[in-house]
């Protein structure tokens, strides 16, 4: 038998060993990248027999994700295209896991009539900066801490796409009810969060839907939500939004519960004509029609094919992809799924293409390196100062996003952050300070956490009220964050560590590649496996790009 | 970074401190700006964005016409409240800082602002005003960095245009020296970690050669920002105060800029305008008295003007929520001390509203750039019509 067996398992072995270098010969050539031309053939042939390897599993993550690890990304390296996307998608959730702060569970009517000023402005001060604060920190944690960052990717995609902001909603408790409800469609049935997001109060209250009436019309619910959430502009006239305003009239709030409420008496149910079509129509039934519109489906893919897959998309691409959505009924998931197996997501063209997030870059940076992080809270306002203020985007059209998140200004606030994030040189007297330093290591930085926040940024009074909470440890009401230390609104991170606890077969060429989307421009591997030389990776500009 | 990097760095440095511009990303300056003897960048322009659209009828007030006060019942300013300018009109009381300008001659009011075939979303409009464009019409750059690019500033001024605020560039967008600023602290501290250059020409991608370019002109900006320098007047505590501040600043420790772009908002007040607006005024009128006192301070105030502008103007009738919504034609104020004050243009009729209750236009916007450009800025006609697409009426406002 093993006379037998022998000639026959040579060659096979032979086989295997060769199928074993040119694995790892191709493999090293991805992970280098240096020089993209050859790479990049490459990459365009999927190997799912032995995963989609580093690369592709590298740009999935990070499009999908906050700043992967490099463990998760070898793990997804594994996986073929298909597996890693359907993975992706099955772990999603629809809430939060994070303890929400404890005034979120009920709804108490802040602003009464009759208050007095000093009642009103503490009012005021205690939703605005007290609880803005908790509710960003709240947010901030559950993106550090959630088991799926595409959940909350999706949930913050909403968010700026179905815009309310607390500067104008003001009660905190709303705000964190719009954020539940986001999260709850995030990867749920478009059509249903469009019904919901008509009726949610914060909403009502940001566009002014809570005040139009039968008579006296408010136009502005009814514009953006053809303009912003549905059609896009050109798709709809001036009457149009006139007749819109009418079928919404009389969809109200409860100012007592917080809740939608539908008052009769204030609504308008004669006969409107809306795209052309008449009849007797309340706000249901113009939802009903906007999602008729081809329009709809296009502007919206549109919006997440620049947040996925690139600045520029691709006309054909995007009418394609709308046409799966309009014939699963808006359900996203398949959606993601069709955009995430498209060939235009892993045309390396695309990669490296996206300028990232102030989320992304900075919760992706705390994610990635394994930061401990016991109070959130000054990374919520060091987001501010990047030009993303959770629950505040700028105006109803949310964020423009992509290369508008960078000019000089914000550029530079990024490389501050970066810089203070993974600053080793105070670190002497930051420890000398703190009564209990982590180990003696001269490759650690463990710092009061506002050290994040650049003072010179804090304009206004309100900016300025909520670094000053920060500063305390916040307003102490909500649960601890992070486990791995005892030092009270600090942050902490080992060089040392992150580079030990790296999987053994990482080389250096593979750690730039975890760390970039694309090769590198000031830093030249290897990289020095110490704080410094993270720093500096972390200052390159290829570490904006995702 | 290689050895090579850091020598072109420095390199780069070297030459940028000398106000050349050879080491900058390629294509920076492949478009040959035209060369204007008699253009005056020495003149400064202020432009002051009311994010989100000032109600202009609360504003500049048609406070004699029984018209107004029918349309605006409840939040409509009283007679007895209104700061006279003049037998029919007059200013919202929280303009007050305003009116010693006014009576100084200093002050215009260009009443009946607007453009044809307005568009009423906040941000096409605002599109169409920061690019100088037709209402049909879609245009990727402002009109200043245009007007730029047609006409250079000197290459010894920190930037041709800045934005303070952080936020987007408006009339600067796409421009080759525009730089946005929140804070000059924070930016000279900050800039030294912007460390741009792409020495192997890898920087294919589009994104990638973005950063590089900002990388480039924040080093070219600090060098030419002298920390020393700082002012003595003071400026409003107030976010609109602060931003004015900082673009003082900039102003006094540079060696020049054309154009800063500063802003105050939100003004879209569909609800409860009342509060809103009458904080806002007075922030836009304390923050445009601080500007003047810094510019005096700094012999400057002489060839200093400063624009207000936004998308357009709000719908003649208040609504139901004792707001206003919508609506096109709009007033607004140049300002400073070479300029003519007085009233200009043709208010619209308050009877004679379009079939949408909204006021029509006699002055069409680019007016008033055409007028900047040629007036303020010395830009020929034919200079001034390659800039904004078409001939426009020159406004006489400035002596």
């Amino acid at each position: 038998m093993l006379h037998r067996r022998a000639p026959l398992s040579f060659p096979a072995t032979v086989g295997w060993l060769l199928v074993c270098l040119i694995a790892l010969a191709l493999a090293a050539t991805i992970a280098s990248a240096q020089t993209p031309a050859p790479a990049q053939k490459v990459q365009a042939s999927p190997m799912p027999a032995v995963g989609m390897g580093f690369e592709e599993a590298r740009h999935l993550l990070s499009r999908t994700s906050f700043g992967a690890r490099p463990e998760d990304i070898e793990t997804f390296a594994r996986l073929s295209r298909v597996d890693a996307v359907d993975r992706l998608l099955a772990e999603t959730r629809t809430r939060a896991q994070y303890p929400a702060p404890p005034w979120a569970a009920i709804y108490e009517r802040p602003f009464r009539p009759g208050m007095t000023p000093e009642q009103r402005k503490e009012a005021n001060r205690r939703e605005l900066v007290e609880r803005g604060l908790e509710l960003r920190t709240w947010w901030v944690a559950e993106m550090l801490s959630t088991p799926t960052p595409l959940t909350e990717k999706m949930t913050l995609f909403w968010h700026n796409h179905f815009v309310s902001s607390q500067q104008k909603v003001r009660t905190a408790q709303l705000m964190y009810a719009q954020n539940a409800l986001l999260r709850q469609y995030a990867l749920g049935n478009f059509g249903a969060l469009l019904r919901a997001v008509s009726k949610d109060p914060a909403m009502l209250i940001y566009l002014d839907g809570a005040q139009n009436r039968k008579g006296a019309p408010n136009e502005n619910f009814a514009r953006e939500v053809m303009e912003l959430f549905t059609l896009g502009e050109g798709h709809y006239t001036e009457a149009d939004i006139k007749e819109v305003a009418r079928a919404f009239t009389g969809w109200s709030i409860d100012p007592d519960r917080g809740e939608f409420r539908f008052r009769r008496a204030l609504h308008d149910d004669g006969e409107k004509v809306i795209f052309g079509q008449r009849g007797r129509f309340n706000g249901d039934d113009v939802i009903t029609l906007l999602l008729r519109q081809p329009a709809t489906a296009e502007f919206v893919v549109g919006k997440l094919w620049r947040e996925f897959i690139s600045a520029q998309p691709d006309p054909a691409g995007v009418r394609q992809l709308a046409a799966v959505w309009r014939s699963s009924n808006y359900e996203i998931k398949p959606l993601l799924r069709a955009m995430l197996l498209s060939d235009a997501f892993w045309s390396p063209t695309n990669r490296a293409s996206l300028v990232k997030s102030p989320v992304e870059l900075v919760i992706g940076s705390l994610r990635q390196f394994g930061f401990s992080v016991e109070d959130p809270a000054p990374f919520a306002i060091a987001l501010r100062q990047l030009g993303q203020d959770l629950f505040a985007p700028p105006n109803v059209k949310g964020w423009p996003g992509g290369e508008s998140w960078l000019n000089t200004s914000t550029l530079l606030a990024r490389k501050g952050f970066l810089n203070r994030l993974f600053r080793a040189d105070e670190m002497q007297s930051a420890m000398s300070a703190g009564n209990s330093a982590p180990t003696g290591n001269a490759d650690t930085t463990a710092q009061p956490a506002t050290t994040v926040i650049d003072r010179a940024m804090l304009g206004d009074g309100r900016a300025r009220r909520q670094a000053q909470l920060a500063l305390r440890g916040g307003t102490g009401k909500l649960p601890p964050f992070g486990v791995s230390n005892q030092l009270r609104g600090q942050y902490f991170f080992s060089a040392d560590q992150w580079f030990a606890q790296l999987p053994r077969d990482m080389d250096d060429a593979r750690i730039a590649s975890a760390l970039f989307a694309g090769p590198p421009l000031q830093v030249s591997p290897p990289l020095p496996h110490t704080l410094a030389g993270l720093r500096s990776a972390a200052l390159d500009p290829m570490y904006e790009l995702k | 970074m290689s050895r090579n990097r850091r020598d072109f760095l420095n390199a780069c440095a070297g030459t940028l401190a000398l106000g050349a511009g050879a080491c900058l990303a390629p294509g920076v300056w492949a478009q040959t700006p035209g060369r204007a003897a008699s253009s005056n960048y020495r003149r400064l322009l202020i432009l002051v964005e009311l994010k989100g659209a000032n109600d202009g009828l609360n504003t500049f007030i048609p406070y004699a016409d029984e018209a107004y006060h029918a349309l605006r019942p409840t939040i409509g300013i009283k007679r007895d409240q209104v700061l006279q300018l003049s037998e029919r009109f007059g200013l919202h009381p929280s303009l007050e800082p305003l009116m010693p300008l006014w009576s100084q001659g200093e002050l215009a009011a260009v009443t009946g602002v607007g453009y044809p075939n307005p568009n009423l979303s906040h941000f096409r409009s605002i599109e169409i005003w920061d690019t100088a464009s037709n209402s049909s019409d879609y245009l990727a750059d402002g009109w200043l960095a245009r007007a730029f690019a047609a006409v250079a500033p000197p290459r010894s001024f920190v930037a041709d245009g800045i934005a303070v605020g952080g936020g987007d560039l408006g009339p600067l967008a796409n421009g080759r020296r525009a730089l946005s600023i929140q804070s000059t602290d924070a930016f000279l501290r900050q800039a030294r970690l912007a460390d741009a250059n792409d020495a192997n020409g890898r920087a294919k991608n589009e994104a990638l050669q973005h950063i590089l370019r900002l990388e480039s002109e924040v080093q070219s900006a600090a060098l030419n920002l002298d920390p020393k320098v700082t002012l003595a007047s003071a400026f409003p505590n107030h976010a609109f105060g602060q931003q004015a501040k900082t673009a003082m600043q900039v102003i006094a420790a540079s060696p020049g800029v054309a154009a800063v772009r500063i802003s105050l908002g939100s003004f879209d007040t569909h609800q409860g305008q009342a509060g809103t607006q009458q904080a806002l005024l007075r922030q836009l009128g304390e923050g445009i008295d601080a500007i003047k006192r810094a510019c005096v301070e700094l012999g400057r105030w002489g060839d200093t003007a400063i624009v207000t502008y936004c998308e357009f103007g709000r719908r003649a009738r208040e609504n139901q929520s004792a707001g206003t919504d919508h609506g096109t034609a709009n007033t607004h104020f140049v300002i400073g001390g070479a300029v003519k004050g007085g009233l200009y243009g043709e208010h619209p009729s308050l009877t004679d509203l379009t079939g949408d209750g909204n006021l029509r236009f006699a002055t069409d916007y680019r007016s008033i750039y055409h007028t900047i450009l040629s007036q303020w800025w010395g830009f020929s006609a034919a200079q001034s019509a390659a800039v904004l697409g078409g001939r426009y009426a020159t406004l006489p406002l400035f002596g």
